[in-house]
């Protein structure tokens, strides 16, 4: 199944991918356990010719042991996976490291727009630049990004790197990223926002230093 | 407790059959509503599914469908978000609650309790034709101009609040309205399920002699009533958003998406547990009776309940986790809702327990009830990944969640569903089922149910996003899209293998062996009187005299003590 995932390409995704994991091998050893005794119960007591049922009320408490401390052994694990995603959960979406490169990318029915903000550096200039579908950024620098939206709810989904957040119109909700290898990712709109919502295809470019230079020369600078 | 002078039984088939006010019949009306409805979710799924297999292929059987829904067969975006729009909104409000509050909760209750109706027989019957009304208005939306509401179950604001957004007009406006009724119906029956059982309980059927499926009604209804506030008066500023134009969800006016999410939320999220707990209230008591044992821990499993019905109240948020609401609030709803495994936990080892030492029948209703707790397992331990907050910014609305809502919803409403209908059939209609074709159908059930919706699990690790017309056009779900045309091949296996149902309800209905007052040998009240109960339900008046689990108790002659030990002490008094 490990395949089954797109391969990861940011900072924060391996912790995502780890959290997964543990959750899949603990729920693995609880369905097992769960369907395991179900199995062995229905087979060992299944109805014989003379066998009688035990009469078992579960109110003793030497009985309801039996099912109270599995419940209290979910609950420590499920202490633990909280405290693991907490600090996974702040990587992502919490204060963004300081950003190499800013850009703002606002969805729309149905594409996505990426502006970034020219030689100068500041949005809302003459020179900003502003692309359809396509965004381009350097591997190994910090991006931020101001997303928005025009008319409905979109969602910005880049598998690769396990990066989703909803796009809202009338509000800015900042997104970060370091992307740790060049390629082309695809982008995705994962909110149902209207009849074209499946065309809303992006794609990512992550740039090595020098094409990414290149990039900006032949882009920026006309 | 109970009127000695009851109502006599009508005698126009009108009166009798179809504005009835006996909940038996009522019940049966919800009944048959939620396996029409059923049927038709059922085929909206398979539409959805050729679609996503062979993208821009004729649907075969899609000559029934008119323009603009498909264009030469093919199915449009449009039509397309509309049946994914009206398969959740169907599934949910007009077969999960339809059968397992309406038809379980009226048929049995008054029963289970020894009442010879529900406490307003009258409003009984109202509640069942709003509902009737709700569904035919949910249908109808899908004939007027722009087609039906095409904005997911959810409705998310602004595409559900501007008829431009989404090209969908009149069809949106009956969606609220159709669930507004639809909202009304239940509230009426809630109402009236909660009056029944405080007050018309027979002597001696204290609430802790309550059969489980009697405690399950009553919090369903508790639940239900106290959640679905917010969500009516958002429906109400959603609806007013559409026809006179406020911005309460619009931000362009000052309004706020968000808000919607929130409102929604608060009654979806407890939702699930209004149709989960019935669906427990079904493994209850059908696998005490087969295993011929207590129910295991029975105040235990009640008590959890109360503490996870409270729990779901507390949860919602986790739904939003990428929605951009603020980022502080995401931990304390992560942590609750992960918390909910610690009550479920004891929920479903004590199911586990009440096999232990038992003495172990697998007829159908049985083998049903067996497949529920199996599958619904897998939905709980699945709903760990969708609570923790970090991995659900990854898998939060790919398919891994339609998978496991699936497992969560498929379980508890459908093989719940047929587990107690294999059970109660005989009670319901007097007639025995044929077993052998109950358990190809079951079998066939089983086994499609998972060939569709487990690889579902891998396709949303994949990256495969919901409510999408067309995979084919991501390259990231080029190498999944063998899973997916399996995915649909499984699922019309799924439809076909309700064949042998269709013909066994027929079959038996007309041909089957005549069944005893308690077949099951059953220890609750309502197979103490005929198979089917007469007009009042019972001939005498019923006294209880234990608690609903009283299976192989040492000492005793026979496994089984009825919780009304027989016709002439109930009779005497
Ligand atoms: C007959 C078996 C079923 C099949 C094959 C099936 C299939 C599907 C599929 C393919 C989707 C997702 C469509 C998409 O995202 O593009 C879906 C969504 C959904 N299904 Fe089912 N389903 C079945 C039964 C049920 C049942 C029994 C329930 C609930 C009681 C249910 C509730 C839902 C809900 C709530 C959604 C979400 C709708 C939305 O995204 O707005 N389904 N189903
Ligand atoms: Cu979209
Ligand atoms: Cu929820």
């Amino acid at each position: 199944m490990a395949k089954w995932f797109p391969h990861n390409v940011s900072t924060f995704g391996g912790d995502i991918d780890s959290l997964f994991w543990l959750i899949f091998w603990v729920g693995l050893a609880w369905f097992v356990l769960a369907e395991g005794l179900i199995l062995y119960f229905v087979i060992r007591y299944r109805r014989g010719k003379s066998q009688k049922a035990a009469y078992i009320t579960g109110v003793p408490w030497r009985q309801s042991a039996w099912i109270l401390v599995p419940a209290a052994v979910v609950l420590v694990l499920d202490l633990a996976v909280d405290a693991m995603g907490a600090h996974a959960f702040e990587a992502v979406k919490g204060e963004s490291p300081q950003p190499d490169v800013r850009l703002r990318l606002t969805g729309e029915q149905f594409g996505w727009n990426i502006t970034y903000p020219g030689p100068d550096g500041v949005f809302d200039t003459p020179d900003d630049l502003v692309m359809l579908y396509e965004m381009h950024v350097p591997v190994n620098k910090t991006v931020a990004i101001a997303l928005g939206s025009k008319d409905v709810i979109h969602s910005f989904f880049v598998p690769a790197l396990r990066l989703k957040q909803d796009a809202l119109p009338g509000r800015e909700i900042p997104v970060w990223f370091k992307a740790t290898e060049p390629g082309d990712y695809e982008i995705l709109c994962a909110e149902l926002c209207g009849f074209g919502h499946t065309k809303m295809r992006g794609m990512l470019t992550v740039h090595t230093d020098e094409s990414y230079a290149q990039w900006v020369r032949e882009n920026w600078e006309q | 407790m109970m009127s000695e002078t009851g109502h006599a039984e009508p005698t126009s088939f009108f009166r009798r059959y179809i504005f009835s006010t006996d909940h038996k019949v009522i019940g049966k009306q919800y009944l048959f509503l939620g396996m029409v409805m059923a049927l038709l979710g059922g085929l909206m799924a398979y539409v959805m599914r050729w679609q996503l297999a062979w993208p821009g292929s004729q649907v075969p059987g899609a000559a029934l469908l008119s323009e603009p829904a498909v264009v030469d067969g093919v199915v449009t975006p449009p039509f397309y978000n509309a049946l994914v729009t009206m398969h959740g909104t169907i599934m949910v409000f007009f077969v999960a609650m339809p059968i397992l509050l309406g038809a379980f909760g009226n048929y049995l209750v008054p029963l289970m309790i020894g009442a010879r109706d529900m406490a307003f027989p009258r409003l009984n019957m109202l509640s069942f034709w709003i509902l009737f009304t709700a569904s035919s208005v949910m249908m109808i939306s899908f004939f007027v101009p722009g087609g039906a509401a095409a904005g997911g179950w959810t409705a998310y604001p602004p595409l559900s609040a501007r008829p431009l957004l989404s090209g969908v007009n009149w069809g949106m406006n009956l969606w609220i309205l159709g669930l507004a009724l639809e909202f009304s119906a239940f509230l009426l029956g809630g109402v009236n399920l909660l009056t029944t059982v405080v007050t018309m309980r027979a002597p001696g059927m204290t609430m802790w002699r309550l059969p489980m499926m009697v405690w399950m009604q009553l919090t369903a209804a508790i639940i239900f009533m106290l959640s679905v506030g917010p969500t009516i008066a958002g429906a109400i500023l959603l609806l007013l958003d559409r026809v006179v134009g406020t911005g309460f969800f619009v931000p362009q006016q000052g309004g706020d998406p968000l808000l919607w999410q929130h409102l929604f939320w608060f009654f979806g999220h407890p939702e699930v547990y209004v149709i989960l707990l019935p669906g427990i209230g079904v493994l209850a008591e059908v696998l005490p009776a087969f295993s011929r044992k207590p129910i295991f821990a029975y105040k235990m499993i009640l008590y959890s309940i109360f503490v996870a019905g409270v729990l779901s109240f507390l949860v919602w948020a986790h739904h939003m986790f990428v929605s951009g609401m603020n980022p502080t609030l995401v931990m304390p709803f992560s942590v609750a809702t992960i918390l909910i495994s610690v009550p479920f936990t004891i929920v479903i080892f004590a199911l586990i327990a009440t096999l232990w030492g038992g003495s172990i029948q697998l007829p159908t209703a049985m083998l049903y009830a067996l497949g529920t707790l199996t599958m619904f397992i897998i939905g709980g331990i699945t709903g760990i990944f969708n609570g923790s907050a970090p991995v659900d910014i990854y898998i939060h609305d790919t398919y891994f969640v339609v998978a496991h809502f699936h497992y969560t919803l498929f379980p508890t409403v459908l093989l719940g569903g047929l587990a107690g209908f294999y059970f109660w059939f005989p009670k319901m209609f007097g007639r025995m089922l044929n077993e052998t074709l109950g358990k190809i159908h079951f079998w066939l059930t089983l086994i499609s149910f998972n060939a569709v919706f487990l690889p579902m699990f891998a396709l949303g690790i994949g990256g495969h996003v919901r409510r999408i017309y067309d995979p084919s056009t991501y390259d990231l779900l080029k190498p999944l899209h063998g899973i997916t045309t399996f995915v649909t091949i499984a699922t019309v296996c799924l439809l076909l293998s309700q064949i042998p149902f269709l013909i066994n309800i027929v079959v038996s209905l007309t041909r089957g062996e005549r069944a005893a007052a308690n077949p099951w040998r059953a220890n609750t009240l309502e197979w103490s009187t005929a198979s089917p109960p007469p007009h009042e339900n019972f001939v005498g008046d019923p006294v209880v005299m234990r608690g609903p689990y009283e299976y192989s108790v040492p000492g005793a002659d026979q496994d089984w003590l009825p919780q009304m030990q027989d016709a002439d002490t109930a009779t005497t008094r």
